[in-house]
């Protein structure tokens, strides 16, 4: 399963080269003009039939948070900061993977027989054990910056998977599978990004060289559909539910979607029975598609997104059918899009 | 075959098998344990007895060594639209557990994880949440979750064992399966040492809730002499040094009211005499430990405690180093070489002769 290989694939931030490599292998055969740019994302040209006169750009980011050392205690345990939105809460007892040679390691906890404090504790105050018992020795083993991921192994539920780094590698096999499949009417120009969990960084550079009409990214994101922590005030913000389809997001912190855009994939559902759901949380998250829709001259843009519980996590969990009809849903927009969809009344 | 040490606490570690329900750990065990020992026997709560028979003339006197085998868990309280909460089963962490893979143990053994609100939608801004926020994700829809999983089940983490730099290893259940596998290395040690003593070695079950796998096998025992074995705070950051040990400093001594002075004293001696590393552990009271309950056990028994330290203990990421286990169980098998008939006399408590008998005097000085 593709989804393994890339969601067990080690990708932190600005240290994408492993997802890159393979989602190349995937796709090399489907593409031309592959290039990596400057910035390290990886951009390629799928050929189209021509019957349509648009430039049209899909991305999905490779890059996933995770952690990166800054120092050593006399111990040998390794002292580290976050790369990418972290929730500390989640650390303690955490099994990682350090640096390149992926040692394995595990992230320290006070035992509660002699610390029951509930407040929660910064990153500053943990540490990452290999096993190494001094500062030499921790020192040959690692580097300071270098890169840390969780160790988790990718998990078939059922109608559900769950792994790491989901986000955004679900896009990304998303992504491979419009590359894979039909050609589009059009030219696709698909972005693979780096460093989206840092502020959008690779997007932008990836969307001033290819310049689009029209751009769409394919994103993983929030979905907090759990019990709600108060029944008598259930009106806590889901952003999506799992299983009800692909997310179309009409705003989010980063962007307003284009109008059109989000009426022409709501549309396109409809006329092919692909379900889908309207992610309308204006408060949270933000994707590539804020970045791209802001170089040149503006790009209209969308995002189509598998809703995925615990996002930044070691163990996100997402809905097989939700993925499938991501690409699916993309796919028959793309066939449709021609320039009358873009055009105002 | 040679016992492979860390393959055995592998196993061990991976077992699910918390307070009340050891089944799956009595078995490993039993199988790892048979080929070393001359007999099983019976408990009433389910606790492993294995009887190595000594070479002395009978009757022969006995000690027991005794390692719990129960795990931390916890137990599925309620379902929610698929989502499962739960309580815990002995001292859980709920601070630790958030994100952390579990099993869930229904119909069928589910792999869960715990999920809760993120932190700015939670009302626990800033705190951990509590167990009754965290919600275990088996990634199932709600009418399979119902089938599947009832109240009562019992759910374990989900964490592999994993070989560390050096001599270290990590995993869940480390407590206290190190301290069983220590007493496997002192039993295999065993085979090839004469000793006059029966050994019983216990691997007890409901330490983590009220030590009654302990209590309940030194009642059926009876034994001479009785040794504890678990884990102790190994020394890491945000632990005092007062409060912990260093990893491959070697296994502690338990010192203080809940042992018996001369016993505490012999096995100290035998760590000197055979070059063991061992650190002595002071415990100004209750230990904690199954030690606690053997002590007071029938008229008394005199009790020590060898312990194991562990960083990150009740964590599914518990640390250790292999040489303090293996130097565990070879303290143990060293002791237990030196039992004799008069162990009893030279370690026990003594008046003070009235015609002042030297030998009482000594003892004095022994205690």
């Amino acid at each position: 399963m593709i989804l393994r290989e890339l969601s067990e694939a080690i990708g932190v931030s600005s240290a994408e080269d492993e997802v890159r490599d393979l989602i190349y292998r995937h796709i090399r055969d489907y593409v031309e003009d592959a290039r990596v740019d400057p910035l390290g994302n990886l951009i390629a040209v799928r050929r189209g039939t021509g019957a349509v006169d648009l430039r049209v750009m899909v991305a999905a980011h490779m890059d996933e948070v995770g952690m990166i050392v800054t120092g050593y205690d006399s111990d040998g345990s390794l002292r580290f900061r976050q790369v990418g939105g972290l929730d500390a809460r989640i650390l303690p007892g955490t099994r990682v993977l350090v640096g390149k040679d992926r040692i394995p390691g595990v992230i320290g906890w006070t035992p509660i027989h002699l610390n029951d404090s509930k407040d929660t504790v910064s990153i500053e105050r943990l540490r990452i054990d290999i096993g190494v018992t001094s500062k030499d020795s921790a020192q040959s083993a690692v580097e300071r910056g270098e890169l840390v991921a969780f160790d988790s192994r990718f998990v078939e539920l059922g109608a559900t998977v769950r792994g790491k780094a989901l986000d955004d590698r679900a896009g990304c096999a998303s992504l491979i599978a419009l590359i894979q499949g039909e050609p589009f009417p059009f030219d696709l120009y698909v972005a693979f990004t780096v460093q989206e969990e840092l502020g959008l960084r690779g997007a932008r550079v990836a969307a001033q060289g290819i310049a689009p009409d029209v751009a769409f990214v394919l994103e993983s994101t929030a979905c907090h559909d759990l019990p709600p922590e108060d029944p008598d005030e259930p009106d806590q913000t889901t952003i999506t539910r799992l299983g009800a389809g692909p997310a179309i997001t009409v705003a989010d912190r980063s962007m307003v979607s284009d109008p059109r855009l989000v009426r022409h994939l709501a549309q396109t559902g409809d006329r092919e029975g692909i379900p889908y759901q309207f992610r309308s949380a204006q408060h949270a998250g933000g994707t590539d598609a804020g970045a791209i829709h802001l170089t040149g001259g503006g790009v209209p843009s969308a995002v189509v997104a598998n809703p995925c519980r615990y996002l930044h996590g070691p163990h996100s969990i997402m809905s097989v059918s939700d993925f499938e009809n991501q690409s699916r849903l993309l796919r028959a927009a793309l066939m449709a899009l021609t320039p009358a969809v873009l055009e105002r009344n | 075959m040679p016992l492979n040490l860390k393959e055995h606490l592998q196993q061990l570690s991976e077992t699910p098998a918390p307070s009340g329900h050891e089944g799956p750990a009595r078995e490993a065990i039993r199988a790892a344990w048979a080929p070393l020992v001359d007999a099983f026997e019976q408990n009433g709560l389910g606790s492993l007895i294995a009887v190595k028979r000594g070479d002395g003339p009978e009757p022969r006197r006995r000690i027991m060594l005794s390692a719990h085998m129960d795990e931390i868990g916890m137990i599925v309280s309620d379902i929610c639209d698929g989502f499962i909460r739960t309580l815990p089963l002995g001292g859980i962490d709920y601070r630790v557990v958030l994100m952390q893979p579990v099993l869930v143990h229904g119909r069928k053994t589910l792999p869960g994880v715990f999920g809760a609100a993120p932190p700015h939608m939670s009302r626990a801004r800033g705190k951990y949440p509590s167990h009754h926020d965290l919600w275990i994700d088996v990634g199932l829809p709600a009418d399979e979750v119902a089938k599947l999983v009832r109240i009562g089940d019992l759910v374990t983490f989900d964490a592999p064992f994993v070989s560390l730099r050096g001599d270290r290893v990590a995993g869940k259940s480390l407590d206290n399966r190190a301290s069983v596998a220590a007493v496997t290395v002192c039993l295999d040690e065993l085979t090839r040492r004469s000793h006059a003593w029966d050994v019983l070695a216990v691997a007890a079950v409901q330490e983590e809730v009220n030590l009654g796998g302990a209590a309940t096998a030194a009642y059926q025992l009876q034994p001479d002499l009785a040794i504890a074995i678990d884990t102790t705070f190994g020394a890491q950051h945000g632990v005092s040094d007062d409060e912990s040990y260093s990893l491959g400093g070697g296994p502690t001594i338990g010192r203080g009211p809940n042992f018996h002075p001369g016993l505490f004293k012999a096995l100290r001696d035998v760590a000197k005499e055979q070059e063991i590393k061992t650190e002595i552990e002071i415990i100004p009271g209750n230990s904690g430990t199954d030690a606690w309950a053997i002590q007071v056990s029938r008229a008394g028994v005199p009790t020590a405690l060898i312990g194991i330290p562990i960083r990150n203990m009740h964590t599914p990421s518990e640390v250790l180093d292999l040489r303090d286990v293996s130097r565990a169980g070879r303290l143990m098998a060293a002791f237990i070489e030196t039992l004799a008939d008069d162990t009893l006399d030279r370690i026990g408590w003594r008046l003070p002769s009235q015609n002042g008998d030297p030998k009482g005097a000594e003892k004095d000085g022994a205690a």
